[in-house]
């Protein structure tokens, strides 16, 4: 059997998504940045970062707008 | 009753406040309006005998020996079922008091075996000393008539006999089954001469009795008697200390000869269970002498050698060199530890200071992250901070109580026997569980709505009841503006309001009828107190922190906090689960629930401890295992959990588990966890600890060791002398001076000290200079937080869905006589009750497969698969299987899988979609269990979903 190649950062970071969902792009976004950053080890962010610059496959479009707001200078 | 006996009024306290004066045997009181006779004479310092009465009871008058004289009125009145008046002048000691007495008695004995230089209580039995009080001298009656001598023992009870021939029918273990545990099991069959206690038409194993030990407790001679007691003699002293098993946290009195436990007896001082008690903590505690403990540090290469048994100091020395070895090849980031809320908060607590100061890093989590972590994200999120927000008793003013995916007479007993009291008393009862759970219906308590939803919709519903509430104008708009935020609430009214959320809207997704759903919302809505209790079948879900944070939607909106009979209280699992996470164990917080970020915080632990702490989140479990699979993560510390057997799929827990470089468990016995180890550092039992645990009511309880540490050493120490071995000086004289750290850097824990807990008996937090005394109900004038926040709490169905290949959804949770991976109670006689654990289904799934109650079948979900025996039960839903995860045997959560709660990764143990069938493929190898099978090669492929790095 093929192992998946998805790693768990992903499908926990499109969940988190998920609950912010109900919000305007821009809220959940920030909402979904600063959840990451209060719970989120630096080795969890370095993983889910890498899927981002390397095209996000398979990340809610919202994760990777959270994901930039962590990485702008203001974060 | 009890060798070392606590004083006894004879019946229980009268309310108050109202004060009333009289005079006994010429002594002076005043005593409360509406306290007995008897219960003013002992207050007054006046002994009256007595054999029905007990102060843990109501006044029953059935054994005339209390009877006294009061001046003015006629004949002899029982005085323990007389009020007092104003006025009163009673006398306790009469020459016709003292004759009928002696005439009782004569009665009494007249019928009861002589035996009491051999009877397992002589000493310990108040019908002798009352034969000795009254001055019995002979029974004029001889003992050749009519007696019950030759009736038979039931020593059907591992724990207790029960010997007929001596009893007095006095009805106090008929009584205290009644009003104390509310089982009702026990009954006076017959009458006049031929008046027995019975437990129904069965023996004492096969009634309803649930072995909680009130019965025993209350009997006055040696008809109901521990064995414990038969077979090692009446104890010689005492020390109270607190029950190592759930989140009641009941208060016991450990009695012993030299320093050999002979019974634990539930302290009728104990906050918390005042006086009561369950089968775990009476008697299940044969376990801390038990031959499978680890009595010596062992160490091994690699998992597939033998032990090699070592010393302490070699044990210590070759962690703290292979973890900083570790560091020095991976990184700091490379090792962590896990606390267990089965320790107390001295040793959680020098857990997290050795992970943060000498491993430097935050990388430490509990095992609470795989119960109540959603609690602490939910509550803090509304109201503050991680807490309950009642004391225990506070149910006890409840006018409606709604129990939502707990299972108190199960996981909470000694609560629910409170619980209960009330709903007999005329609370009104929801119940929200897919299963009929006991409370549903039970001996006089019969739920007004039970909310039967299908797993994984518990938000939906709570959104509905809130819905409910708020259009139809039942909200408590006074409470809701004064007391929380108006801008939140604006959003959160909007939201709410959504048709979307109405019942019938979400009938058909959550199962619950439109209607049932309203009338159970107005019910609570109504109150005038209305309190939540809930469990682990709300946090153990994907969304188990969002439903946390509904209920505390519900709460604020209907106004129903800050104070007596209401709030949102969580049942929280294991004894100290609230104390692990009050102790800084979840990576992302410092004591007392701050966040790490928080520089303040952060530089007075700093200053304390000499030490720089990181200021980023660490691992949590599951990310360590995720970690550890991806090949960064590398050394584990694990303290008194199994997480091989307590974690979601077991194959993933096992692969990460065995990928590390270095495994160190400390644990009383090798579990499963310690199977897969390289260091087994031997831990103490409950009996052996020194320190303090704090229950779900956030009360503070002493642990008091009853014997020194049959290890040698107590578990904090052996963490300290890691840490030292490490670099990082730790060192403490004792627990007590970990608690006064505790104290120095925990503002809510400010005030409290070893001292003063001895003083007092115990302290709920915050216990503070606001606070002096604790803190018994929360968020009385205002919350922690200031204004309560109302969030809005959208349903995201989890992705955990029934299919065609998996069908069924599996539920799983905990049985009355097990807890929790069965490490403790295996090892006890409680498997007599649950030998094994088994899958419930109900009939129509069952017939649907062919399966016959007691067959074994084959349960597999996508992870994994096991083999249960099936219980057809009428209180499953159909759809839904429920078993429990009590026996490595069965190993219950090879099926569960790695889905989580969204905002805290707790495990979703309540949803699995599964499939059941008639015996199974290739059934387990006879004699392995089903960790067993997955250490030696799993052979279901079992996807791990990290990629490589």
């Amino acid at each position: 059997m093929t192992e998946p190649t998805v790693i768990p950062e992903v499908r926990m970071a499109n969940q988190i998504a998920a609950n912010f969902r109900h919000h305007p792009d821009a809220q959940a976004a920030d909402e979904i940045a600063a959840h990451l950053r209060s719970f989120w080890t630096p080795w969890m962010l370095e993983r889910l970062g890498a899927v981002v610059a390397a095209g996000g496959e398979g990340l809610d479009p919202l994760v990777v707008a959270a994901v930039d707001l962590l990485r702008s200078p203001a974060a | 009753m009890t060798t070392l006996r606590e004083p006894d009024l004879g019946t229980p306290a009268a309310p108050g406040p109202e004060c009333v004066a009289l005079e006994v045997d010429g002594i002076a009181v005043e005593v409360p309006a509406g306290t007995s006779v008897m219960r003013a004479a002992a207050m007054a310092g006046v002994a009256v005998p007595k054999l029905c009465a007990t102060d843990s009871l109501e006044a029953f008058g059935s054994c005339r020996l209390c009877l006294v004289e009061i001046d003015g009125r006629a004949g002899t009145p029982a005085s323990c079922t007389t009020p007092v008046a104003a006025g009163m002048r009673v006398s306790t000691q009469t020459e016709r008091v003292a004759r009928l007495r002696r005439g009782v008695m004569e009665l009494y004995i007249s019928d009861h075996p002589l035996d009491c230089l051999t009877c397992p209580t002589n000493g310990d039995c108040e019908l002798q000393d009352m034969a000795g009080t009254v001055g019995l001298r002979d029974v004029r009656y001889g003992y050749a008539g009519a007696n019950h001598l030759d009736s038979p023992k039931d020593l059907s009870n591992p724990y207790f006999d029960f010997d007929p021939a001596k009893c007095i029918v006095c009805s106090r273990c008929v009584r205290a089954c009644e009003e104390i545990q509310g089982t009702f099991a026990l009954t006076i069959e017959g009458r006049g001469f031929a008046s027995k206690v019975a437990p129904g038409p069965t023996d004492f194993l096969g009634s309803e009795c649930v072995s909680c030990g009130a019965c025993v407790q209350a009997c006055p001679t040696s008809t109901l008697v521990e064995r414990s007691v038969v077979r090692l003699g009446t104890p010689r002293r005492s020390v109270e200390t607190t029950c190592a098993y759930c989140g009641v946290g009941c208060s016991f009195r450990a009695e012993l000869a030299g320093d050999q436990v002979v019974r634990m007896v539930p302290a009728k001082s104990g906050g918390a269970n005042e006086g009561h008690s369950c089968v775990k903590g009476r008697f299940a505690w044969g376990y801390a002498t038990h031959r499978d403990r680890v009595m010596t540090p062992r160490v091994r290469e690699a998992v597939g050698d033998p032990w090699r048994e070592v010393s302490w100091e070699e044990a210590i020395s070759h962690v703290a060199t292979r973890m900083a070895d570790i560091q020095a090849r991976h990184g700091t980031q490379a090792i962590g530890a896990i606390s267990s809320s089965r320790c107390t908060n001295e040793e959680v607590w020098v857990v997290q200071k050795m992970v943060r100061a000498a491993f430097g890093n935050n990388n430490v989590d509990t095992c609470a992250r795989v119960c109540h972590s959603p609690t602490g994200f939910g509550l803090k999120s509304t109201f503050g901070t991680s807490a309950g927000t009642q004391d225990f008793k506070s149910v006890e003013s409840a006018d409606v109580i709604l129990v939502i995916g707990a299972n108190p007479t199960d996981a909470h007993p000694v609560f629910a026997s409170r619980m209960k009291r009330r709903l007999r008393a005329g609370a009104r009862l929801v119940v929200v569980d897919p299963r009929r759970i006991d409370l549903v219906r039970t001996p006089h308590v019969q739920a007004d709505h039970h909310l039967q939803l299908r797993p994984g919709t518990n938000v939906a519903v709570l959104n509905a009841m809130a819905h409910v509430i708020l259009t139809e104008g039942l909200a408590d708009r006074e409470f809701v503006s004064s007391r929380c935020e108006p801008e939140a609430f604006a959003t959160w009214r909007e939201f709410i309001s959504s048709p979307a959320h109405s019942p019938e809207a979400t009938e058909e997704l959550t199962g619950v009828p439109s209607a049932e759903l309203r009338a159970a919302a107005r019910l609570y809505a109504a109150g005038p107190n209305s309190a939540i209790y809930y469990g682990l079948g709300v946090t153990e879900h994907s969304q188990g922190s969002t439903a946390v944070m509904c209920m505390a939607n519900l709460a604020m909106l209907t106004g129903n906090l800050g104070r007596q009979g209401v709030g949102v209280n969580p049942l929280r699992g294991q004894n100290n689960v609230q104390g692990s996470c009050d102790m800084g164990s979840f990576p992302h917080e410092l004591s007392g629930y701050r966040h790490i970020s928080d520089a303040s915080v952060r530089a007075s632990f700093e200053a304390d401890w000499g030490h720089p702490i990181e200021d980023r989140p660490g691992m949590r479990i599951p990310n360590m295992f995720d970690a550890a699979l991806a090949g960064s993560f590398k050394g584990l510390f694990v303290q008194g959990e199994d997480i091989a057997q307590s974690d979601p799929n077991t194959a993933h827990v096992l692969s990460a588990l065995g990928s590390l470089e270095l495994l160190v468990v400390q644990d009383l016995f090798e579990n499963e966890t310690a199977k897969l180890a390289h260091v087994l550092l031997p831990g103490t039992s409950f009996l052996e600890k020194d320190g303090t645990f704090t229950n779900a009511e956030r009360r503070i309880n002493r642990v008091r060791p009853v014997m020194a540490p049959r290890v040698g050493k107590q578990e904090w120490e052996v963490v300290a002398e890691i840490a030292t071995a490490m670099g990082y000086e730790m060192s403490y004289g004792s627990a007590s001076e970990i608690m006064d750290e505790i104290a120095r850097l925990t503002p809510t824990f400010a005030g409290v000290s070893f001292e003063r807990l001895d003083r007092v008996g115990s302290l709920q937090w915050p216990c503070n200079e606001a606070a002096p005394d604790g803190t018994p109900v929360m968020h009385v004038d205002r919350f922690v937080r200031g204004l309560g926040r109302f969030v809005e709490t959208p349903f995201v169905p989890t992705e955990e869905r029934s299919s065609r290949r998996y069908p069924l959804l599996l539920t799983t949770g905990r049985i009355l006589t097990q807890y929790n991976v069965g490490a403790q109670t295996r090892r006890t006689d409680n498997v007599v009750w649950h030998p094994a654990d088994v899958l419930e289904i109900h009939p129509d799934d069952a017939s649907d497969r062919g399966v016959a109650d007691g067959d074994l079948v084959y349960l597999a979900s996508r992870v994994g698969r096991t083999t249960l025996h099936a219980q057809i039960s009428e209180r499953m839903p159909r759809g839904v299987v429920y078993t429990t995860f009590h026996h490595p045997v069965s190993g219950t959560n090879v099926v569960t899988t790695e889905a989580s709660d969204w905002a805290t990764n707790c495990p979703e143990y309540k949803v699995t979609a599964v499939q059941v069938q008639l015996v199974p493929p290739a059934p387990l190898t006879p004699g392995r269990s089903a960790l067993d099978e997955l250490r030696a090669g799993d052979p279901v492929p079992v996807p791990v979903p990290v990629a490589g790095r």
